[in-house]
């Protein structure tokens, strides 16, 4: 198969960017989107051209660094899939393909297609875990959880922070994201103890970071790879309002020795 | 300064206030539909403009007005700058069309909502002059004479239909934003929802239209 | 005489890590605070023991080559994690994990690590609940096992498919909590390029910040490898792009002996390579075993048709299928070891009999399990991976067979340590997959992901310690000392020496040469005069590769080329090590099957008098053949026997 590519190409995070076209032929339809990037890139190196930085790591759909925003969707045209796992049987020969970074304030370009998500790290690191210690916790089986619970904490825990959820979303808004975690903890008894605390610190945190608001326009969800739904984010509001309105104020206690 | 859900907390409360707002409105709309030389319209609208208890809700949705105005444009603002460097290609998911804009219905509705105060009740509160020959409180023969009017008839249906296209989105969007999701439920409310914002677009719509068509 | 030393307890077995612990010198907290850790790798392993040493106090830095820790390469594991919980009371133990570890790694493994690993197993399952890990559960609330990878029992813990996605998450939660805390710092897109020693001590690191290119410098009282497999030699395999042994490497270049390097666990459920533009494998679970039957045609004519398309694999009766796993095992059926599974494959496709277009797969068909258990049941347990099969295929499971092959998964080998996890080098510690310890020839379904968090959170956090206490009195390091200095100009060196060498060929191109040699001379089988080719086939590679690659654009900006310029010269250097540890290893065992020593049957047969040791390769420089230096293993609980899973 035979395709022309429209690819965003930019040297740092300074440097201004612009749309280059690129051809590729002789790809096989059962090769996978990054096999036929690095047929461009292999073509690229040795005629002494530059080659298309794109970030890609497990090609098996699971550790959510591919990002690419192919045809004004988040990981392609195909539902429920990472750009990795998007194969060319999945557009037409001689099809034009348009491949961009994700855009938003939070997500600074790298180089060409490579963007910055530490964005994401911060927000986890502002609550999105269960603040236990190495040892010293109970038998496993000394904390029962519904099947139900667990599988719906389980469907939010499937979340791979690749970020389409931001780059799909007409503002920019991370509330899928930080949605699908504070729903994974808040929905077990294990994250429960902390949940209004790490409600509102987590979304601070997001809402300091420079992404969007929520417009329920729920681009997020048909976007995402692994299908998180939105009625993640409305947990999420409610265990926000709930947390903000009859939370106690905070006390601060003094441990003194 | 308030947190991006609290912020769309304070635009979804007053929407679903204008929402039920909206439904009070249509009522007394639709009594002009009566064949009675307006005589229901006219009651109603005085009990509207005199009873102690409306008085108080007047205040509270032109305070529902401003707070769902204001939080729209400040929501917007910041998501536009949000994402600073556009897409070259532009958004291709897979979701309603109009869902995208919100912020453009809403400016269409706020257009029509000035032209609408001109017309009713800035000559209510004695801001502007009636046209000649129609008293103050006369809104049976006011209504009649804009309706009378096709190119004023024709945005005024056009502005509700752009209402409904708001509305369509806005109401199961404010259950969302207020957390109200459930997985009985939630379908139910897109659907009332849905009806609700044609029922209000055809509603309002009907009385031009007979106004035009069928008056005289 | 050999400089290994295990430094194994004394005392029974079972009480082994207790008395270790209990003897073990231990740190004030206040002295925690002024002691340095530098973390390389933030997979299971790497997350885990940064986030308990920086819990316990330690400063921890924490570095990977990915833009956030969460990607490790440990979240593609599917299938599960054991432990010797015994919650279906149906006999299991620590020490019968122990006993199937030792027997299913061929007895090549060291018996005081596996039964540790054992002892700990359950604490994970503890920890990784209280962290919110959703294990799939019962009605009840409980949690629930399965049966994985031929084990008789279900110690299997499992999140859906994707257990090691939900491991990592529940590790890197812990350990964003101690980045916020301030415990741990991160530095991300980092690839460390070596190892700083001083006074023969491991003081430090160098590291090149991808987005830059810049040279960094990180001094610390001791570093922790957790940088993963080698499975990249290969060039294709299930591991991720990425997936490097730049940081092992540089240990061993370093001093860091590098044990069982040959020991390699090609995994019988991947999907099949599809053509030349092919980047990698994707593993389908060994769970699919629990209910697919494996299968070729039995008659060689049928073996055509399918390829000429004429017939499906349905057409074809049931008495001329060949169930291959099932007639040669009865016993264990389509469940036996991964390594025996694979040669299976191997050996019937290299006797013609394979299908598909390449003729090298063999099917995994669901139609009986289908049957018997219905729709309904088969997609709630294998959904999501049949789902990806047919992403990638394009063939739905649910109605024709799917079409798999063995490759290359997991590296048994890696460097070596002793009991404490500590490398040759002191202060230097190796854990996770990178080091070569529990898991012997072979490593069993659901074992790497216990041995990851295991050496993590409840091993290293108690034997760096041991070490660190003699360490409080040595002053934070300065990084513009003269051992610094050197190894930054090597790295810088080196770093110019591949960009201007000035080449025609892409890295991609070596790499891809690479792993042809690798997968044609040191894979599933290996023969005496195969080993002896690739050693030539590579040793001309290196020098071909050392004559110049082509690699565009600058050093001191992102840029790929150079990332991947530095680890494919790496593996090209493993790859020979390999080879040579392929070769001096005269016996079948485990992943290891040399086709001169096998049973009549065709199976793995050991020479335990002989080759009953961890084969440690110390270097001795770039064109000198590494020194070979044998810990013999003792078996005191263990009577060895020949695997047999008939």
């Amino acid at each position: 198969m035979n395709f022309t590519l429209k690819i965003w190409r930019q040297k740092n995070v300074t440097a201004k960017g612009e749309m280059v076209s690129y051809d590729v032929s002789g790809i096989s339809p059962d090769s996978s989107f990054f096999e036929m990037l690095d047929t461009l890139n292999q073509k690229l190196i040795t005629t002494d051209g530059d080659p298309v930085a794109f970030d890609h790591d497990c090609r098996e759909g699971i550790c959510g660094t591919c990002s690419l925003y192919i045809n004004g969707r988040p990981h392609g045209p195909v539902k429920g899939v990472t750009t990795c796992q998007l194969h060319m049987r999945a557009f037409k020969d001689g099809d034009t393909i348009f491949i961009e970074p994700w855009r938003a304030k939070a997500f600074p370009v790298v180089r060409d297609l490579v963007v910055d998500r530490s964005a994401l790290d911060k927000i986890i690191q502002a609550g999105g875990y269960v603040s236990v210690n190495t040892g010293g916790v109970p038998d496993a089986n000394t904390i029962p959880v519904p099947k139900e619970k667990s599988d719906a904490a389980f469907d939010a825990a499937t979340c791979i922070g690749c970020g389409a959820c931001v780059a799909a979303c007409s503002n920019a808004a991370a509330m899928l994201f930080i949605g699908a975690k504070v729903s994974h903890l808040a929905l077990l008894p294990q994250g429960r103890v902390e949940a209004a605390k790490r409600v509102q610190n987590m979304v601070a945190c997001m809402d300091e970071l420079g992404f969007g608001n929520c417009s329920n326009t729920y681009a997020c969800e048909s976007d995402c790879p692994k299908g998180i739904s939105v009625t993640n984010i409305a947990r999420m509001n409610r265990e926000f309002l709930g947390a903000k309105l009859f939370s106690e104020k905070e006390k601060v206690i003094k441990e003194s020795l | 300064m308030y947190s991006s859900i609290t912020k769309k907390v304070l635009m979804a409360l007053p929407g679903l206030f204008l929402v039920t707002f909206l439904c009070v409105h249509l009522g007394i709309n639709l009594m002009l539909l009566k064949n009675d030389g307006g005589r229901a319209f006219s009651e109603a609208a005085t009990f509207m403009g005199t009873n102690p208890v409306i008085k108080v809700a007047e205040i509270v949705l032109f305070a529902g007005f401003l707070l769902h105005i204001a939080f729209g444009l400040i929501v917007s603002g910041q998501n536009r700058s949000a994402r600073p460097v556009a897409y070259a290609r532009s958004n291709s998911s897979d979701t309603s069309f109009f869902s995208k804009y919100m912020f453009h219905t809403g400016i269409i509705v706020f257009i029509f909502l000035a032209l609408h105060f001109c017309d009713f009740y800035f000559i209510k509160i004695g801001l502007v002059a009636p046209p000649t020959g129609i008293a103050v409180h006369d809104f049976y023969s006011r209504t009649l004479l804009l309706f009378s009017t096709p190119w004023y008839s024709l945005f005024y249906i056009v502005s509700f239909i752009v209402l409904g296209i708001h509305l369509n989105h806005a109401i199961q969007s404010a259950f969302q934003t207020l957390g109200w999701n459930h997985s009985k439920y939630t379908d139910a409310v897109k659907v009332i929802g849905s009806v609700y914002s044609v029922a209000i677009a055809a509603g309002f719509s009907i009385v031009p239209i007979y106004v035009l068509f069928f008056l005289n | 005489m050999t400089r290994l030393n295990a430094r194994i307890p004394e005392g029974p077995l079972a009480e082994k890590w207790t008395a270790y612990k209990s003897g073990s010198k231990l740190v004030n907290p206040n002295n925690k605070r002024k002691l340095d850790i530098i973390v390389i790798g933030t997979g299971l392993a790497g997350a885990s023991a940064a986030a308990s040493l920086g819990q316990l106090g330690y400063n921890v830095k924490v570095f990977c080559y990915q833009d956030t820790p969460r990607r490790a390469h440990s979240i593609a594991a599917q299938g599960g994690i054991n432990a010797a919980k015994n919650y279906p009371n149906d006999g299991d133990s620590a020490y019968r994990l122990f006993y199937d570890t030792i027997k299913g790694g061929d007895y090549r493994a060291r018996e005081a690590n596996v039964y540790r690993l054992a002892q700990v197993s359950n604490q994970i399952i503890d920890l990784c609940v209280a962290q919110g890990v959703p294990f799939a559960r019962e009605y009840s609330g409980l949690l629930t096992n399965r049966s994985f990878g031929g084990a008789q029992v279900s110690r299997t813990f499992y999140a859906r498919g994707q257990t090691g996605q939900q491991l990592l998450l529940g590790a890197y939660s812990a350990l964003s909590r101690q980045i916020a805390a301030g415990t741990v710092k991160l530095y991300n897109r980092r690839d460390v390029l070596d190892m700083v020693l001083v006074d023969g001590k491991a003081r430090g690191i160098i590291a090149r910040n991808l987005v830059t290119g810049e040279i960094e410098r990180h001094a610390a009282h001791a570093v922790v490898l957790a940088n993963g497999g080698y499975g990249n030699v290969f060039f294709l395999s299930t591991n991720a792009m990425g997936s490097n042994v730049t940081p092992a490497w540089s240990a061993y270049r370093k001093g860091a002996m590098f044990a069982n390097p040959s020991f390699t666990q090609i995994h019988p459920t991947c999907i099949p390579v599809h053509g030349d533009a092919q980047s990698k494998l994707t593993l389908m679970s060994e769970s699919l075993r629990n209910d697919g039957r494996i299968w070729v045609p039995a008659k060689m004519k049928d073996v055509e048709k399918l390829r000429n398309k004429e017939i499906k694999p349905s057409d074809i009766a049931e008495a001329d299928r060949d169930y291959y796993l099932e007639r040669r095992y009865p016993a264990f059926g389509n469940l036996v070891p991964r390594d025996v599974a694979s040669r299976a494959a191997k050996e019937r496709c290299d006797a013609g009999f394979g299908v598909g277009s390449t003729g090298v797969a063999v099917f995994l068909d669901f139609a009986d399990a289908i049957k018997r258990k219905g729709h309904d049941a088969i997609d709630s347990l294998y959904g999501n991976l049949f789902q990806m099969y047919e992403q990638i295929v394009a063939e739905s499971p649910y109605e024709t067979p799917m079409m798999i092959y063995p490759a290359v998964h997991y590296t048994m080998g890696g460097l070596w340590v002793d009991y404490e996890l500590m490398t040759t080098i002191p202060g230097l510690y190796a854990i996770g997959e990178c080091n070569f310890s529990d898991h012997g020839a072979n490593r069993l379904g659901a074992s790497a992901l216990m041995q990851g968090l295991a050496d993590g959170y409840f091993v290293l956090p108690y034997t760096i310690g041991n070490y660190l206490a003699n360490e409080i009195h040595t002053p934070r390091f300065d990084t513009a000392s003269s051992e610094f200095n050197l190894a930054a100009q090597a790295v810088t060196d080196r770093l110019q020496q591949i960009k201007n060498s000035g080449g025609k060929e892409s890295v991609d191109n070596f790499h891809r040469r690479l792993g042809k040699i690798m997968w044609e001379y040191c894979g599933m089988a290996r023969n005496d005069a195969g080993l002896t080719e690739a050693l030539y086939q590579i040793t001309e590679l290196r020098h071909e590769y050392s004559r110049g690659v082509k690699i565009p654009g600058r050093l001191d900006e992102y840029n790929p080329e150079v990332e991947k310029a530095c680890r494919v010269a790496d593996f090209i250097e493993l790859g020979e090590l390999m080879v040579r540890d392929a070769q001096q290893r005269r016996e079948s065992c485990g992943g290891h099957f040399r086709e001169e020593y096998q049973t009549s049957e065709g199976e793995a047969l050991r020479n335990d008098d002989e080759f009953a040791f961890v084969g440690a390769w110390e270097y001795r420089g770039r064109d000198v053949a590494a020194e070979l230096h044998r810990e013999e293993l003792q078996f005191n609980e263990i009577k060895l026997s020949q695997r047999s899973y008939k």
